[in-house]
């Protein structure tokens, strides 16, 4: 044969593995395709390929693996037993951008499922390999290598301090700082999931001025970028006071609470949230967050959103409202509790109506001004029939408890204590009656009140054992009155009358 | 002799009783012994209870006087004590007056001071009404941006169907699909065809489609008029960012002209006059300035300028 027959045939047999490399990475784009070619040994088909003389193939064989390594566990996995890892980061450092981001592709598919597989990748080096992508030129590459460590960083906090230790920080801090916007956004989902573990990753990013980075682009009109810059910094401040004080040193709050009328729902909910964590720290910080008008517009989101984002929201309120009286009266005027009423009734999830009754008993255990605040809006009935259900969780019953039995110990409402009086468990009716009996011995219009409206004759009908406090209480209560009215509201009264009447011999 | 006699039976006697007598004295002895004793031990007793007595009383007179003394130092003592004890009581409680009116005060004051709970408070209304109302606002204008992008955008596609449907324009022969005769006035889409010029759809990116939109500008009614805010950059960029001219792939080769050029060349008619841009003496008079200025090598600079100017020259210059 000639040359050229010779040099067309292996022509042909570049052609045909180009051929095959395209095909497969177009089909593992559908998922109905993957458990097809799994069964078909593409792992092991696809592997020789990826050390393919043309740098071609080689792309996009790394392409077609990053792919189905993102749909399935068990492909990732088999990427990692037939020690493809080792190749690809050792190619990492020498190849060109197109292959450095298909390599990047797959070393984040395989870290996205499982600890053990980031595991994986870290301990064959992937961790300094990418933190060596991060320093390119390209921007799409330092795209695919930051989103491969944020994938890694986010499982726990040993694979975080993995990839701190590689001195990823402070390029991912560059990245924040270009002007692609894709890339800003992964960067700042990076430095998000790392500084959620621990304090000390937290300090670390914080040390790089991350901080000042992030508060500069939070009123940037992308709604994707705006959501990862907020949940960073809620990340960042949620683990202790100084972390929190740093942020809020950022003059981030009055802008941020602009952000919360953004029309994207994750970019509020993650607004929220960090206030949530800014304010749960201490009074000052709720303080700054309250004098800026934070509250009222967080009222305003609870409104407005329905189901799970409404959840920080509600722990921001709580928050708040456990601090101080002041602070809780701040709530309370900025009609804070007709929210959560609504919230209460609106919502289904135990665990959002768990936060919501936590939430109003921090508000309303301080004085009798605020728990007349929580009376007024009927949230006492609704808290009782809270702690009766018995489909409630038992989070929700002990929380419910735990708020009803605190604001009635600071109730002196009564006109909101009096549906309380009927069908109750002992343990709240003590309470109860306890209240009745402090306030009933010193207003006169109230002990009116309290006969006409039946109370009295309710109290009469609880038996309690003699010597219990409740006892005591219904003593006290009987004394304020004259022994006739006492008598005459008694159970049986009508039959001792008439057994006196038959009795009666007119002289 | 009877004295001796009487004195012998006296001796008798007398022996009897010296021996009664002595026995008597024996007897007695021990008793009359036995009383000295008494007596002497009772004399002695008395004269050391005079001394003992006499002792005490003045062991009496000493302590007595110095119980006194030492009673009355602590007296003094005690007195002194129970004044400094009195006058610390009244200074303690005259300092407690003060301090319950000073810490009265200062805590009504500075740390539960209700009027500045109630101001806050009330401040604390007021700018949440203040921050409710920006933030409406402030959506409000968000939604009136985005509508107007959306609008936009929304014309900007109806143009740009226009142009690629410019021949379902009607004619005069047949009227077009939108403008069928049943209908008592043409389709809008029938007016933006009218309105829109044929262009070669070589290039379809936004500056082609900016280039539309600015040639549509201001024939076109349909835009909503309140474009007041300051955020709105989308629409105002599409007319003010410069349309840079298309990079040109082919450069034609050297010495041929422009095409427009040439036509400009045919088609402008320059002004034909008989009348010499210069003056008809202008020669003389130059020759007799240089005369004046009087310099020899001049003479050669007049002779090439005298060429130039003696040409019959077009009112319009070539460029």
């Amino acid at each position: 044969m000639s040359q050229r027959q010779i040099i067309q045939v292996f022509e042909q047999y570049q052609k045909s593995r180009f051929q095959f490399v395209q095909t497969v990475a177009d089909l593992a784009l559908r998922p109905q395709n993957i458990e097809i070619l799994q069964n078909a040994g593409v792992m092991s088909l696809l592997r020789p390929l990826m050390l393919d003389v043309v740098p071609s193939i080689q792309q996009t064989a790394a392409l077609a693996l990053g792919r189905l390594a993102d749909h399935s566990d068990d492909l990732a996995e088999a990427v990692v037993k037939e020690d493809i890892l080792p190749q690809l980061v050792q190619s990492l450092a020498s190849q060109n951008r197109f292959y450095k981001k298909a390599a990047a592709f797959v070393l984040r598919s395989v870290a996205k499922h499982s600890p053990e597989l980031s595991q994986a990748v870290v301990a064959c080096g992937g961790v300094d390999a990418l933190v060596l992508c991060l320093e390119e030129f390209d921007p799409g590459v330092k795209e695919a290598a930051a989103w491969a460590l944020g994938y890694i960083a986010r499982h726990n906090a040993s694979l975080s301090q993995s990839v701190v230790d590689a001195g990823a920080v402070p390029l991912l801090v560059l990245c924040l700082l270009e002007p692609e916007m894709a890339l800003k956004r992964i960067a700042a989902s990076t430095l998000s999931d790392i500084s959620k573990h621990t304090p000390e990753l937290s300090q670390t990013v914080v040390d790089v001025g991350a901080i000042a980075h992030l508060a500069q682009m939070i009123l940037n009109p992308d709604a994707k970028l705006k959501r990862q810059v907020f949940s960073a910094l809620s990340q960042i401040s949620k683990h202790s006071v100084s972390l929190a004080e740093m942020v809020i040193e950022a003059d981030i709050f009055p802008a941020a609470v602009a952000c919360l009328k953004d029309p994207d729902d994750y970019v509020r909910k993650n607004v929220t949230t960090l206030m949530r964590e800014v304010v749960k720290h201490t009074p000052e910080l709720s303080q700054v967050i309250v004098n800026c008008g934070g509250m009222a517009a967080v009222i305003d989101y609870l409104g407005e959103c329905r189901g799970n984002l409404r959840l920080p929201g509600i722990m921001m309120l709580g928050y708040v409202a456990a601090h101080s009286e002041n602070l809780a009266m701040a709530v309370i005027l900025s009609k804070g509790v007709p929210q959560l009423a609504l919230c209460l009734s609106e919502e289904h999830e135990h665990h959002i109506k768990a936060a919501t009754a936590w939430s109003i008993g921090q508000i309303g255990h301080h004085t009798p001004e605020h728990a007349k605040a929580v009376a007024t809006s009927d949230l006492l009935t609704k808290l009782l029939e809270l702690y009766m259900d018995a489909s409630s969780s038992e989070d929700l019953q002990a929380k419910s408890k735990k708020a009803l039995k605190s604001i009635l110990q600071k109730c002196t409402y009564l006109p909101g204590l009096e549906p309380l009086l009927y069908d109750v468990p002992s343990n709240i009716l003590k309470y109860v009656v306890c209240q009745f009996s402090k306030v009933l011995p010193n207003d006169s219009k109230a002990r009116r009140l309290f006969v006409t409206s039946g109370g009295l004759k309710k109290v009469q009908e609880i038996d309690a054992e003699p010597g219990s406090s409740l006892q005591e209480h219904i003593n006290a209560i009987n004394s304020c009155f004259p022994e006739e009215i006492v008598r005459y509201y008694s159970p049986g009264y009508s039959e001792v009358l008439l057994e006196r009447l038959e009795n009666y011999q007119p002289a | 002799m009877a004295e001796l006699l009487k004195i012998k039976s006296e001796v008798e006697e007398f022996k009897k009783e010296y021996f009664y007598r002595n026995s008597q004295a024996e007897e007695n002895r021990q008793r009359e012994y036995q009383a000295a004793n008494r007596i002497q031990s009772w004399f002695r007793a008395s004269k050391v209870r005079a001394y003992l007595s006499h002792l005490h009383k003045k062991a009496i007179i000493i302590q007595r006087i110095w119980r006194g003394f030492t009673a009355r130092a602590r007296f003094r003592q005690m007195v002194k004590a129970a004044y400094f004890i009195m006058k610390m009581n009244f200074y303690e409680e005259m300092a407690v007056r003060i301090q319950k009116r000073w810490r009265g005060f200062f805590v009504r004051k500075y740390i539960h001071n209700y009027y500045a709970r109630k101001s806050y408070l009330e401040g604390l209304s007021r700018k949440n009404e203040l921050v409710r109302m920006e933030l409406a606002e402030l959506e409000e204008l968000q939604k009136r941006e985005r509508d107007c992008v959306e609008m936009v955008k929304e014309q900007t596609a109806k143009v740009y169907q226009a142009h690629r449907l410019h021949h379902l324009l009607s004619t005069k022969q047949c009227p077009g699909v939108f403008n069928s005769p049943f209908r008592p006035a043409p389709h809008e889409m029938e007016l933006l065809l009218r309105q829109v010029k044929y262009q070669a759809p070589a290039r379809l990116d936004p500056r082609g489609r900016a280039c539309l939109m600015g040639m549509l500008g201001p024939t076109d009614h349909s835009f909503p008029g309140t474009l007041g805010s300051p955020w709105i950059k989308t629409t105002g960029t599409c007319s003010s960012k410069p349309i840079l001219p298309p990079i040109s792939s082919k450069k034609q080769q050297g010495l041929l002209r422009e095409p427009g050029e040439v036509w400009e060349q045919r088609m402008l008619c320059p002004d034909l006059t008989l009348r010499l841009q210069t003056s008809y003496t202008h020669l003389e008079e130059a020759q007799n300035q240089l005369r004046h200025k009087g310099t020899g090598s001049m003479l050669h600079h007049l002779s090439h300028s005298s060429n130039s100017f003696t040409q019959p020259a077009y009112a319009k210059s070539f460029r």
